[in-house]
């Protein structure tokens, strides 16, 4: 029936839709009356083999509905292709999720390989993650972490705070 | 017209488990209750259950599923469950293994033996399963992608420890088309991916009788967001594939689909969860006889292993979740599942512990030893609500297949596989999934302990560790195989095996058996295969 497909090139394809719907979340200088910067720009991804991608796509969404621009790596992410997708990209926040047990090894590696590419864009962390890990992750360089049970309004804060502080 | 005497002798020739089948104050209980002409339990289109007797004759298994760290670990494990009276083992492999990569891939850091066993050559199988007789014990086996390559693992340790291969009795998932769908654990694209399944179901009919060698899945589609209308549709779709794919192999559908089996997940909307466990029996035992020519009743009679909804589970005051665990389990009792495995009160926050993992099985015992639901099968058949939501979900169900069987002119693997590749299954799942998010977001939905009666939350119970230094002993002994291994086989092996992968006519499990005992890694013979049918990346889209 089969064996007559050919490999295919290996950088999956990304999606770069729109924001919709609702007004763009903009960064306002504090007190400014004038100039109002594009709207936030976020990467986000599965990183190691973990596939439970069920969050991240919905975290996309609210994220998208909220006015950010979502680029979504989706699965299977190296923290190098992170590191060079957000030079690619330019984006001001980082999202990584993980259900695999694996953060305390790969988030300091996203943040690791970021910072060997000469960038400090914040990492934003989301998964199943036990409170008792997140003062060592917040050591490692992540900016904040998100557990089961978020509200939109929490993942929206926090990930628009979180790039507004990069900015 | 179901005919009550066929079942009343099916019923009598069924064996009678020990117990009082009457309620506290002693009324004495029927096996099953109905008017005349009532559809009835084992007989066609067995929406009351497969069985006449249920649970009369038999409990459903209690198959917890575990596996971690590695081979050694697990091996003790299973020691530990065999000595105890157990005689089922289940095998959770690792996130890399079950990607068919090896411990020492880049990709695999941080995931070596951390949410299940790591198993890179037979050697890790050998001692996975030493001093284990394989001809005694049943193994059920969670791996799809790298399912071929571990399975021929295990009949290479049957061999080489003299079971004869019709002895090896157990369970592979080898469901490849939710992979695409949902748990996304896939390596190759669909089409090779689906042949990689059906020369296991081939093999599995010529030569291991005892196995079964898919268990079609819903669970992970219910767990990615969608509603239990679409798990049902799509897992049941997705098992009709696999029975077109085989018999287009050549077997006769009465020769492999006794040995099918499903996996549905109980979620918490108590009814319509076990609507669509008797809504699922009813469909499949109709297609099976009226568009597949099933003739053995066996091939009709949807039997499923069923495991409460992980995703159902709070972070927030943890403890509540065993409330939750005990309302999924009995839906999938009441639904009338043949095995059943109860998630632990803490798996919101990490692999669960020792004694999380006990809670959850004595759940299993309180319903079967206390509350009296096992006396009587189907006891909600007859309720107007579950029947009108059963045939309701039929409907439903039914409107996804004439989809697919558009889509796939006739097919329904054609079908399903044109809807994996434009990502149509993905995006009706996400769309889900954020209709629910929504719906808790609006408060139209309230979780207890998520946006609402959210006072009272202690914090943390205690959570499981995995012992980092697993990692780097399992490189080790990697290393170690790699050093000893005749390399000049190794390279024939893989040479041989990508040769059978460019010629479709050709079944891959002798040849995947024959690398095996070379001890060819999974990653060797997983990237062998991949050099010849290709990735797959799905179509990201949010």
């Amino acid at each position: 029936m089969t064996g007559d497909v050919p490999p295919r090139d290996r950088e999956p394809p990304r999606d770069r839709e729109p924001p919709r719907d609702r007004e763009p979340v903009r960064d306002r200088e504090p007190g400014g009356a004038g100039e109002e910067a594009p709207p936030l720009r976020v990467l986000l991804a599965k990183v190691g083999l973990d596939g439970h991608d069920r969050g991240l796509r919905v975290v996309a969404r609210v994220l998208r509905d909220h006015g950010f621009e979502v680029v979504f790596a989706g699965l299977r992410q190296s923290p190098e292709a992170i590191a060079a997708a957000v030079a690619q990209e330019d984006v001001d926040v980082v999202g990584v999720s993980m259900h695999n047990g694996a953060h305390l090894t790969l988030a300091p590696a996203v943040i690791e390989a970021l910072r060997r590419a000469g960038l400090e864009t914040p990492v934003v962390l989301g998964g199943i993650v036990p409170d008792v890990d997140v003062p060592r992750l917040k050591e490692a360089g992540v900016a904040a972490v998100l557990g089961p049970g978020a509200s939109n309004e929490e993942v929206v804060a926090t990930v628009a705070a979180a790039a507004r502080r990069a900015r | 017209m179901a005919d009550r005497r066929l079942w009343q002798e099916e019923y009598d020739r069924s064996p009678r488990r020990r117990a009082v089948f009457e309620t506290m104050s002693g009324i004495p209980l029927e096996p099953v209750y109905g008017p005349e002409g009532a559809e009835l339990p084992g007989q066609f289109p067995y929406t009351r259950g497969p069985y006449a007797s249920m649970y009369r004759s038999r409990l459903w298994t209690m198959r917890q599923f575990a596996g971690f760290g590695t081979a050694e670990d697990t091996n003790r494990r299973f020691k530990d469950l065999l000595a105890s009276g157990g005689n089922g083992l289940s095998t959770a492999f690792d996130m890399p293994t079950l990607l068919g990569r090896d411990s020492d891939d880049p990709l695999a850091k941080g995931e070596v033996g951390r949410a299940g066993v790591a198993v890179d050559t037979l050697a890790d199988m050998e001692t996975l399963f030493a001093g284990i007789d394989l001809g005694r014990v049943t193994t059920s086996m969670t791996i799809n992608s790298a399912a071929a390559v571990v399975m021929a693992m295990y009949v290479a340790v049957g061999d080489r420890s003299g079971v004869a291969r019709r002895e090896l009795g157990g369970t592979i998932q080898n469901d490849i088309l939710k992979e695409y769908q949902a748990q996304k654990e896939y390596v190759f694209p669909p089409r090779p991916s689906v042949r990689l399944v059906t020369d296991l179901i081939r093999f599995a009919s010529a030569e291991l009788p005892r196995w079964h060698p898919v268990s079609v899945s819903g669970y992970h589609i219910r767990e990615a967001g969608s509603t239990a209308a679409q798990e049902l549709a799509f897992t049941l779709a997705n098992g009709f594939a696999y029975v077109e794919a085989a018999t287009a192999a050549g077997l006769g559908v009465d020769e492999f689909a006794p040995r099918l089996s499903f996996f549905f997940n109980a979620h918490i909307d108590f009814f319509e969860e076990i609507a669509k466990y008797r809504a699922a029996r009813r469909i499949y035992a109709r297609w099976m006889r009226d568009r597949y020519g099933a003739t053995d009743p066996r091939s009709m009679q949807l039997r499923f292993h069923t495991q409460t909804a992980g995703v159902s589970l709070t972070a927030q005051q943890p403890e509540v979740n065993l409330a939750r665990v005990a309302i999924e389990a009995l839906a999938g009792v009441l639904g009338g599942t043949q095995s059943l495995h109860t998630d632990s009160y803490d798996e919101a926050l990490a692999l669960p512990t020792e004694k999380a993992a006990r809670l959850a099985l004595r759940t299993q015992q309180v319903i079967a030893e206390e509350t009296g639901v096992v006396h009587v099968a189907d006891p909600l058949g007859g309720s107007w609500f579950v029947e009108a939501l059963t045939d309701e979900l039929e409907r439903r169900a039914e409107d996804v297949f004439s989809h697919l069987l558009d889509v796939g002119s006739g097919s329904m693997l054609e079908g399903v596989l044109a809807c994996i590749e434009d990502g149509w299954f993905c995006s009706e799942i996400a769309d889900a999934a954020y209709r629910f998010q929504s719906k808790l977001a609006s408060g139209d939905w309230v979780q207890v302990g998520v946006n609402g009666y959210t006072d009272g939350d202690d914090g943390q119970p205690p959570i499981l560790y995995i012992d980092p230094s697993v990692e780097a002993r399992q490189l080790e002994k990697l290393a170690a195989v790699k050093r000893a291994r005749d390399d000049d086989a190794v390279r024939r092996c893989l040479e041989r095996l990508a040769r059978e992968a460019a010629d479709p006519a050709v079944n891959l499990m002798p040849c995947l058996i024959d690398a095996a005992k070379c001890y060819v890694t999974v990653g060797e013979a997983m990237h062998a295969l991949e050099s010849v049918f290709g990735t797959w990346f799905e179509r990201s889209f949010v």
